[in-house]
């Protein structure tokens, strides 16, 4: 497995010695210990490593829901550890798209008003886009449910629909299918494959499941502190 | 303090006082004297006046006022003026009530004013009760504790001598009026036209005092001496519909001579004039609307209102060109009807003292 | 602003899922507002009466000169005053009867009048002319004119003579006619005379008033205070209180739902800032998105507020009335100010009871915390906590008793007592349930215990609310109890003769004398006489009792020398009343020197007695010495001692042959039931304020029960799934809640009587004056105990039925949501 070619073209993700480490009873444990790693604009990327291993760390401090201790990550042209809080939301809104396994919906919202949400506040609506992702993820006949009356794959696929509803530039996804069956978790990923070629973004998928991880254009290993 | 728009001195008397202020009123400008007279005597031409008794009321016309300023000095020479003023004024026609029915209403104004302070204050009174009045014969005016008495020995009909105290908050004074001239009968007789219709009044004045005696502001009083001058005027309704105020004079000049200016505003602009010049050896002559010329030439700002505090005033026919400036600019009475009111000097063809009088701003 | 608006539809889609939590929030604001507001707009209602009142030409914010012997004085002296340099302004006053009813009727002459007396017709306004010349005016308030049931400009009869047309100014108080004063003297047959000099304000040189008015006329210097103001300050200082203690419980509510709603929403709020919202616009949405709802419930508050000031005002106008002389006027005025800071209270008070949750939102972690909340630890840190804070709140009681002096001093020892009584109550709970588990034996008993213990931390702010509100009330009734007893007694004493009598003037009181000396039923004539004078700067009355032994039987002394009695008599002794010694800190022994018509009058203080009920402070002396000291004083009024049988035969020949009305002549038992009326009528809005605290403490805690309710399912679930069956689980829910509830009451019942010692040792002696015995009354205890438990029942009942109900279905979804 190789780091990518530090060719900048086409990459939207570009991740360089990036460090973080916390403190738990009173010990400093470092999780990443200088992580490199590249996502290119349409490629799938799979993150897999054992439990531990710092994996969704890695994807909180890409999505700016945490801060690194050292290293660089830059989204496109924007550096995200240089950013103040209120810009980081601004990426998110904008740029990034996040799918979790909570699902993460609102329950008060209907399935159609979550799935536009983040593209009304980001302001950027696209009704077409809109259009295709609900035909794609088959959620046509939900729209005017509510989150609480879905199966878990439903939910998910609406949390998909959620996060690509932006047209990110990079999706990521942090075990997406855990609470699903694998027959589900099979057509979820599926589909949010689809998507993401469909639109062009990115995709890094955390995962544990070396099963799924095959499935995606690539794989990466977090061992250690640092990408095998 | 209570009422509010461009009521004043004099204006307190035709009605003002009762009237309010409406719309019409404050178009009208110088509300309450724009009123009708009815019930109340007409002011007629050819009036023979006789003394005392003429110094007393005159309950039959609605209003009337005993008037006297005075330009004073002490004896470092720093200038003083003080303004002794009883209005009264009817608030219905017919014979004189007793007690509390009586029908009349006084009011007091005093003030004394220094190149750096201007002091006033006003009183009110109701008439039957003995709080205010006056009688021709000893003649006495009074409101409150402010008065002006005759004085023996008697002189004649000058009526002098008097004396004259009023006090405020922060002033007082208490002079002695002397005058060896006779009364000076204004307009036509006595008549005083204040329009090209029939608004006049009858007025006499006595320019001819001179005043002594003691100053106070703010406890510190001063010996003064000095010229004063009283005017005595009364009528039913004094202002044309159409004018909105006044601006009057009188002046004593270095020389000896005397005069008495004013002009009535007028909505078109063409203001009516009048005035009388009164010569030393007695001799007078009654100027015409044409004959005076008097040109605002700078202003004063005083609770919103521009007020004209210094002029140009010009008789080509007697040969005069003066430029009066007050003593103080800010002579302003903010009582219930405000006005300015203050002591003046002048210079130029001729030179001299006297007082400004500006209503209807 | 796009952005903001599609944040707050988020926030807002909450309450539209939970429309029971938004019911709570709401009525928990509401009754807040309600409340609170409802009591200021009684407090205003009547400080307005009482501006308008001291604002009457003459009241006491003016200076003013009056007769120094009599009623009135010559018109001359006003003219003179005037000329001398005096700013005054007449007056004549005297009653007027329209249509048999007696009115003040005041003269004033409006062209002197001083400008800050107000309320007249004044120089430059249109009114003036039409008041002063005949027919003139009657001014008079919208209220008066709708009590004579005429129209404005209507002129209606008196004293034989055509009154000017009416007409309504409003500011003036009700039953006061104002006219010209001319006119005024020919109404009253009294010419050239005045009652008054009214002093205005303008300052210039002036004589001195005994050079002008000799010893004819005395000054009377202003009051910045009124008399009424400050008279009925402690009346409205109880009102504020009751308020203030409604707004905080209502708060309570409204801190236990917000806390709830942010509980439920915070992965919302974490979804929310994932998917790109910034921190500071979040916390702008909420902050923005709790006004928007404390405006409408602040309105909706407000409304309340109305009706509730509505309903109480009668009681409020009787009390006020009944003790201090005070005219409110029956219907409910408001100035817009009064909407402005209901509002405002409404936001300010919800911003407090959420400022906890907001400060939690503004550092919320964008990732959730990954280990479970360790309830036990929090709850003990919390509790020692509290209980520190109650130790203060305790410790700042103590000091305001010691070293306060004053009624704010007073009611700060009651809020900090009530204070740290709640602080410390979790902690109690918190004992007593471990006390519980302790000896619990079975395992579900354990569980009950234990699970009562976790749920302290949801209810305790409920459980605290009732506390306040229970606490109170025990206090209140009891002190409203205790006085009812002791006043009974009281007046038992005071009215010891059997008739009283007024004659209209000293000349038919001889007449009533010799006609009652020739009845033999008459076994004692006693005169009475008062006269009022003025002691260290304050009014005072000077009572004359006559030496006689209805007086040395019944006088309810509190304490006094042995021979008092004997020592009045000489005239140089008096007994003063308890308000009038602990304001001046006077004791038996002590000599006071009380001014008199022919100079001071030294008198030795012999006795305390009580004389409750009495704004002014009073002292009594023999009666023979008092008329030699005030000779000018009016010998009206006597007691009779007659037998009881003979008493009506009495009073009614007493009122055939002298003309007498039911008001000059009354027998005691009239005079007690009138006395008892006015007395239980000044507690009534106290016992309404006290019942609507206790409904405000009900609702907070049925609704924290009720939001409880639904946090709890994931508890109940396992029990359930383990084989206990609704109806069961349902059971030990209620009584889970009834014994906190329980244990609640039971710790309040001694703290209410510790509030209510507060009230009568404390509040009431500075308020009043007096202090009352404190009595404990058990029934009553027990009733109040009952009421809360059947609160406690009645706000527990409607989740305990929505459990039993509950479909199995509900329970299920716990294991499959639950994280």
């Amino acid at each position: 497995m190789t780091n990518g070619s530090p060719s900048v073209t086409g990459q939207v993700l570009h991740v360089t010695g990036l460090t973080k480490s916390y403190r738990t009873a009173g010990e400093e444990v470092a999780v990443l210990r200088g992580v490199n790693l590249t996502v290119a604009a349409g490629e799938s990327v799979a993150l897999t490593g054992e439990s531990g291993s710092g994996k969704s760390t890695l994807l909180h401090l890409i999505a700016g829901l945490d801060a690194a201790d050292g290293g660089e990550i830059r989204l496109a042209d924007a550096q995200v550890c240089e950013l103040n809080d209120a810009a980081r939301a601004e990426l998110r809104r904008d740029r990034l798209g996040l799918v979790f396994q909570q699902f993460n919906l609102i329950p008060s919202l209907t399935v159609e008003d979550n799935l536009v949400f983040q593209s009304r506040i980001a302001g950027r609506h696209d009704p077409a886009w809109h259009h295709e992702l609900v035909e794609r993820l088959g959620l046509g006949s939900l729209l005017k449910r509510y989150p609480e009356q879905l199966s878990g794959g439903q939910q998910q696929r609406v949390a998909i629909g959620r996060a690509l509803a932006v047209k990110p530039l990079l999706l990521l996804a942090d075990e997406p299918t855990g609470n699903l069956d694998e027959d589900t978790a099979d057509e979820v990923l599926a589909l949010a494959r689809d998507l993401v070629t469909r639109s062009g973004c990115g995709f890094l998928l955390v995962t544990h499941s070396a099963r799924l991880a095959v499935t995606l254009d690539r794989q990466v290993n977090l061992h250690a502190g640092v990408i095998a | 303090m209570n009422g509010s728009g461009p009521i004043t001195r004099r204006g307190f008397v035709g009605g003002a006082l009762l009237a309010g202020f409406g719309g019409k009123a404050l178009a009208q400008g110088f509300a309450g004297l724009g009123e009708s007279a009815d019930g109340f005597a007409p002011v007629v031409p050819g009036r023979t006046f006789a003394f005392p008794a003429d110094h007393g009321p005159h309950p039959e016309f609605r209003i009337e006022w005993w008037y006297v300023t005075a330009n004073l000095a002490d004896a470092n020479g720093v200038a003083y003026g003080a303004q002794w003023t009883l209005f009264r004024q009817a608030i219905a026609a017919g014979g004189p009530q007793e007690g509390w029915a009586n029908q009349q209403i006084w009011m007091g104004h005093a003030a004394v004013t220094r190149a750096d302070a201007h002091r006033f204050s006003q009183t009110f009174a109701r008439g039957g009760v003995g709080q205010a009045g006056v009688e021709a014969e000893p003649f006495h005016a009074w409101i409150d504790a402010w008065e002006m008495r005759r004085l023996v020995p008697v002189n004649g009909e000058n009526i002098a001598p008097l004396e004259l105290k009023a006090s405020g908050a922060d002033f007082s004074y208490a002079l002695r009026l002397d005058a060896d001239r006779p009364l000076v009968l204004q307009g036509d007789g006595g008549y005083s036209r204040k329009s090209l219709r029939e608004q006049a009044s009858y007025y006499y004045s006595q320019p001819h005092y001179t005043a002594k005696g003691i100053l106070t502001i703010d406890d510190r009083p001063v010996d003064v001496t000095g010229m004063a001058w009283l005017d005595r005027e009364w009528s039913s309704q004094p202002l044309a519909s159409d004018q909105s105020g006044w601006d009057w004079l009188s002046l004593h000049f270095n020389a000896g001579d005397k005069l008495m200016l004013y002009r009535m505003r007028q909505a078109d602009g063409q203001h009516y004039g009048s005035g009388k010049w009164i010569a030393p050896d007695g001799k007078t002559d009654l100027l015409a609307s044409a004959d005076i010329m008097m040109t605002p030439l700078t202003f004063t700002e005083i609770e919103k209102r521009k007020i004209p505090t210094t002029w140009r005033i010009a008789i080509p026919r007697m040969a005069l060109s003066i430029e009066c400036t007050p003593l103080n600019a800010r002579s302003w009475m903010g009582t219930s009807f405000p006005y300015w009111e203050g002591p003046i000097r002048f210079a130029g063809s001729h030179t001299g003292v006297g007082y400004l009088e500006m209503t209807g701003y | 602003m796009k952005r903001a608006l599609w944040t707050l539809a988020v926030l807002l889609s909450h309450w539209r899922r939970h429309p029971m939590q938004l019911a709570t929030l709401l009525i928990g604001l509401i009754s807040a507002t309600a409340l609170w507001s409802g009591v200021q707009a009684l407090n205003q209602q009547a400080r307005n009466s009482y501006d308008r009142a001291a604002a009457t030409f003459g009241g006491t914010r003016t200076a003013m000169l009056v007769a120094n012997s009599g009623v009135s004085f010559p018109q001359q002296l006003f003219v003179d005053l005037r000329r001398a340099g005096w700013p005054v302004s007449p007056v004549i006053e005297g009653r007027i009867q329209i249509e048999g009813r007696s009115f003040r009727l005041l003269g004033i002459e409006p062209v002197t009048l001083p400008a800050e007396v107000g309320n007249a017709p004044t120089i430059g306004k249109a009114d003036l002319q039409s008041f002063m010349t005949p027919p003139g005016e009657m001014l008079v308030a919208p209220e008066t004119l709708s009590d004579l049931k005429l129209a404005e400009g209507a002129r209606p009869q008196a004293n034989n003579a055509l009154l000017p047309p009416l007409r309504v100014q409003p500011n003036l108080v009700p039953g006061v006619l104002v006219v010209d004063i001319g006119i005024a003297q020919n109404l009253l047959k009294m010419p050239d005379q005045l009652s008054r000099l009214l002093i205005g304000k303008t300052t210039s040189k002036r004589a001195s008033l005994e050079s002008i008015a000799g010893d004819k006329l005395r000054l009377i210097e202003p009051d910045a205070e009124t008399d009424l103001e400050r008279l009925t300050d402690s009346f409205h200082l109880n009102l504020t209180a009751f308020g203030l203690l409604s707004f905080v419980v209502g708060l309570f509510i409204v801190n236990s739902a917000i806390g709830l709603a942010f509980e439920q929403r915070l992965p919302v709020l974490r979804t929310l800032r994932a998917c790109g919202v910034s921190a500071r616009m979040l916390n702008v949405v909420l902050v923005a998105e709790l006004v928007s709802l404390a405006l409408v419930a602040g309105l909706l508050g407000l409304a309340c507020g109305y009706f509730i000031a509505a309903a109480l005002l009668p009681d409020v106008a009787a009390s006020l009335r009944g003790l201090y002389g005070a005219q409110i006027p029956g219907h409910l005025t408001l100035k817009p100010q009064w909407w402005f800071a209901g509002i405002a209270i409404s936001i300010l008070g919800a911003l407090a009871a959420a400022a906890a949750s907001l400060a939690k939102a503004l550092r919320l972690p964008l990732l959730a915390a990954a280990q479970p909340y360790a309830w036990q630890q929090a709850q003990r840190r919390w509790l020692t906590y509290q209980s520190a804070l109650a130790l203060a709140a305790f410790a700042a009681a103590g000091g305001f008793l010691w070293f306060g002096d004053s009624l704010i001093s007073g009611f700060a020892v009651l809020a900090a007592l009530m204070l740290g009584a709640a602080l410390i109550l979790p902690t109690f709970l918190e004992f007593m349930l471990s006390l519980g588990q302790r000896y619990a034996r079975q395992p579900v008993g354990i569980w009950f215990w234990a699970d009562s213990r976790q749920q302290l931390s949801g209810l305790s702010l409920a459980l605290m609310a009732l506390l306040l509100a229970l606490a109170v009330n025990v206090g209140v009734s009891t002190m409203v109890e205790s006085f009812s007893r002791t006043f009974l007694v009281w007046l038992d004493g005071r009215l010891a003769a059997d008739v009283y009598v007024n004659a209209a003037n000293d000349a038919q009181a001889t007449e009533i004398k010799a006609w009652l000396r020739e009845r033999p039923e008459v076994e004692a004539i006693l005169p009475g006489g008062r006269a009022d004078t003025q002691l260290a700067g304050a009014p005072i009355e000077v009572l004359g009792l006559p030496d006689h032994a209805t007086y040395r039987d019944n006088w309810p002394l509190l304490q006094s020398t042995e021979d008092a009695w004997n020592r009045l008599r000489p005239g140089d002794a008096a007994l003063v009343s308890e308000q009038l010694a602990r304001r001046l800190h006077l004791s038996v022994g002590d000599r006071i020197e009380v001014p008199a018509s022919g100079g001071n009058w030294t008198l030795n203080v012999v006795g305390i007695y009580a004389d409750y009920g009495n704004p002014k402070g009073q002292i009594a002396v023999n009666f023979a010495a008092l008329t030699r000291r005030y000779p000018e004083i009016p010998l009206t009024r006597m007691g009779l001692r007659v037998a009881s049988e003979k008493i009506p035969t009495l009073i009614s020949a007493l009122q055939e042959k002298f003309a007498l009305d039911d008001r000059n002549v009354a027998d005691q038992a009239t005079m007690k039931a009138e006395s008892t009326r006015i007395f239980n009528r000044t507690f009534a809005v106290t016992a309404a304020l006290n019942a609507f605290t206790l409904g405000v403490a009900g609702i907070a805690l049925l609704t924290s029960l009720l939001t409880l309710a639904n946090s709890r399912l994931p508890q109940l679930a396992p029990l359930w799934a383990l084989g206990i069956t609704r109806r069961r689980l349902a059971v030990i829910e209620l009584l889970k809640t009834m014994s906190v509830a329980l244990i609640t009451t039971i710790f309040a019942l001694p703290l209410g009587l510790l509030v209510a010692w507060c009230l009568l040792a404390v509040v009431n002696v500075k308020a009043f004056g007096w202090r009352l015995p404190f009595h404990v009354f058990p029934t009553q205890l027990l009733w109040l105990a009952g009421v809360a438990m059947a609160a406690a029942l009645a706000a527990a009942a409607l989740p305990v039925i929505r459990l039993a109900r509950m479909q199995p279905a509900s329970l299920i979804r716990i294991f499959a949501n639950e994280r």
